[in-house]
């Protein structure tokens, strides 16, 4: 024989030796996986957000169906999502509140000035953690967009310096919350559209002097809001988003400007 | 007593240009009391201080004002008599705020009663010296503010047989330490005597580099003939000789194992400042309530090295120096290489500030970073032979389990990556965030 043939011989006859384990090893080794986890999946948005508490869809999907993972945790896909999910898993749950994110900072470059030129790496954490951040209000937004690289779906944009989010991008999944540094960012149903844009525990005084929409902590707000919608906690105005809040005189009187309506 | 050079070489290491000339000459100036004090609770590494005292109350010198919360923590004294004017949350020089107590003083400068010298120390056990240090509030002055009477009591497994005194100082511009030895080098001595004693430690060994010959001079002359394995070792000139692992290559050849102390391989290493601080607590009875600062840097009128009550503001300090002429572009509490940028002087000095330093343009450039070029300087000059490189990368990436296999837990953050990049990336500020966020990680999963 030939080499040229010895070697066609021995190197076909190999392939069809594996080729044939490989397919019995197919048939008798497979593991089964139930079908539904792979349509799960697909009905999922694919976004890969985290927001479910799972380290993504594919993660979700398999702990719906094996480790009994309540059905409506996906946020971005809505009502649609849950839907398709209670048909599949014949399970019913009711559609979680929409909810979408905000950040509770309205100081942008007009109104709270920096202490000091920071020339380090453009990360949020990394600014506050350099001598405490250079804005002048130590609780407000920095605007090294730290949460607006977080968002999966580009919905916060930089706006004169402070953080926006696009309420009807927003797919409340909370990866901006994790990453701002000042815990600025607070999800709120969508419903609600009046909040109190300052996150200062300080006195009024220090607030003033830091940023000129700042809350001062006057109470007025507390007065005015209906059933006790705003609440005072230490020097800070906070809305309690489980309530209704619907007056536009909290906005009007409020004299740091600092409650609006988005 | 004579003195060796060392005989190891840590790995990597920089040369800046020092600056020591500005201030290294001018003799310790004691600074008459400001018009107000603010003692911050967090001058040390651990839980900050319980303030003891409110508004309006009248406290004397040395009284305790902030109780130590806990182990690793320190009391707090009253750096002079007075009335306190306001307990508040204010920014500390590292910026995170912490409680401080404001205290307008009288002018008397009363000591608190109870003071009780103890010249006759010999006489004192280990656990008494311990207790000593404790009351006193003394901490690290070197920088880091690691409470002293943690150190002195180490657990009873570790045997402790070497001390080493930290004279090295090695960040440019700061100059406090070398004065210090300069004049008071016995005292620094019989400070050094009373922590070996404490930590029953055979060997001392005072740390010194080459550029600092007087101060070599000086402890050499304070050490006793007769004194038992005691010396002066003399380092090369090299950042950071000063840091506590390096030194310990150094001198012993001793390698602190990954994430480990300096007392897992039996040395426990003090700076001169604290042994200072020791022999004054111990000796004279007196707590912690004054320090050695360095004012210096360009914009200074006349640096020099000044000796003020804790919680004198940074103004204060720069209008003792003659104020200052000029732009100042840069403000830093500490040296330049490990200290902390200030967006301005209202900061007050705590037990670890050896240093204030003032910059003025020609000092000061503003870089804009750029990507790694992968040449490899950084990871000759990293004195913990690690790869800022990698490190940085990985850290950009918010990839910290990497970043934490690759050991950026044992960065010492001395800076000597972010010196010698030549794309200026900002190698230690990322060391630093992804140290604090590893930290939380672990936290998380332990919680």
């Amino acid at each position: 024989m030939t080499p040229i043939l010895t070697t066609a011989l021995t190197i076909g006859g190999a392939g069809l030796a594996c080729g044939g384990l490989l397919a019995l090893a197919a048939k008798f080794l497979a593991v089964k996986e139930d079908p539904r986890i792979e349509e799960i999946n697909g009905i999922l948005p694919g976004a890969n957000c985290g927001g479910c508490g799972y380290a993504g869809c594919a993660a979700y999907a398999e702990a719906v169906l094996l480790k009994g993972a309540p059905i409506n945790l996906c946020a971005p896909g809505g009502a649609e999502v849950l839907g398709h999910l209670a048909d599949i898993t014949g399970e019913t749950a009711k559609v979680a509140e929409h909810k979408v994110a905000v950040v509770l900072c309205g100081g942008d470059v007009s109104h709270a000035p920096r202490k000091f030129d920071y020339n380090g790496v453009a990360d949020c954490r990394a600014a506050h953690a350099t001598g405490g951040g250079d804005k002048s209000c130590s609780f407000g937004c920095l605007g090294y967009a730290s949460c607006s690289h977080a968002c999966p779906v580009g919905a916060i944009e930089m706006v004169n310096g402070i953080a926006k989010v696009h309420r009807d991008l927003c797919i409340s999944c909370g990866s901006c919350i994790r990453t701002c540094p000042r815990h600025l960012i607070k999800m709120v149903p969508y419903a609600r559209t009046i909040h109190v844009m300052c996150s200062s525990k300080d006195k009024g005084p220090a607030v003033k002097k830091a940023c000129k929409v700042g809350c001062i902590g006057c109470t007025i707000c507390t007065k005015l809001a209906e059933n006790e919608s705003i609440k005072m906690a230490g020097f800070l105005a906070v809305v309690d988003y489980e309530k209704d809040l619907d007056s536009d005189a909290v906005i009007e009187k409020c004299p740091g400007k600092c409650i609006v309506r988005i | 007593m004579g003195a060796s050079t060392a005989n190891f070489r840590a790995p990597g290491g920089i040369h800046p240009a020092y600056h020591k000339d500005l201030a290294a000459e001018q003799p310790i100036a004691e600074m008459p009391l400001p018009a107000m004090l603010v003692v911050s609770m967090s001058q040390h590494l651990g839980k900050p201080a319980e303030p003891t005292v409110k508004k309006g109350d009248t406290v004397l010198r040395g009284q305790v004002i902030g109780e130590a919360a806990g182990f690793i923590s320190a009391a707090v004294h009253a750096p002079t008599s007075g009335t306190v004017k306001l307990v508040a949350a204010v920014a500390t020089a590292a910026g995170p705020r912490a409680t401080a107590i404001t205290i307008v003083p009288d002018g008397e400068d009363t000591w608190v009663e109870g003071i009780t010298p103890c010249p006759g120390w010999q006489t004192l056990d280990k656990k008494a010296i311990a207790e000593k240090i404790a009351a006193a509030g003394i901490t690290g002055m070197g920088g880091a503010g690691f409470p002293t009477h943690v150190k002195v009591s180490p657990p009873p497994e570790a045997e402790i047989d070497t001390l080493i005194l930290n004279g090295a100082e090695c960040e440019p511009y700061l100059t406090a330490d070398y004065r210090l030895m300069i004049e008071h080098a016995a005292r620094i001595w019989e400070g050094a005597l009373i922590i070996a004693k404490a930590l029953e430690a055979t060997t001392i060994r005072v740390a010194i580099e080459d550029n600092k010959p007087q101060a070599i001079a000086a402890m050499q002359d304070a050490i006793p003939a007769e004194a038992k394995d005691a010396q002066v070792v003399v380092l090369k000139t090299e950042y950071p000789q000063g840091a506590e692992k390096q030194q310990i290559f150094a001198i012993t050849g001793r390698e602190v194992p990954c994430g480990g102390l300096p007392l897992n391989v039996g040395i426990v290493v003090e700076n001169v400042g604290t042994t200072l601080a020791v022999w004054e607590a111990v000796v004279n009875g007196l707590p912690l309530t004054e320090r050695v600062t360095t004012v210096t840097g360009g914009p200074i009128a006349t640096p020099g090295n000044v000796k003020a009550r804790l919680g004198t503001s940074y103004a204060d300090l720069v209008e003792f120096c003659g104020g200052t002429s000029g732009t100042i572009s840069k403000i830093i509490s500490g040296g330049p290489m490990m200290g902390f940028a200030q967006p301005d002087l209202a900061c007050g000095t705590t037990k670890t500030t050896s240093g204030l330093l003032l910059l003025g343009p020609d000092a000061v450039q503003a870089y804009e970073s750029m990507p790694c070029i992968s040449c490899g300087r950084c990871v000759g000059v990293c004195p913990m032979k690690l790869m800022p490189n990698e490190l940085s990368q990985f850290l950009e990436a918010e990839d910290y389990e990497t970043a934490e296999a690759y050991n950026v837990m044992d960065c010492i953050e001395c800076g000597c990556c972010a010196f010698e990049c030549p794309a200026h990336r900002p190698l230690v500020q990322h060391m630093r965030r992804g140290k604090a966020q590893v930290m939380l990680i672990r936290r998380k999963q332990a919680s």
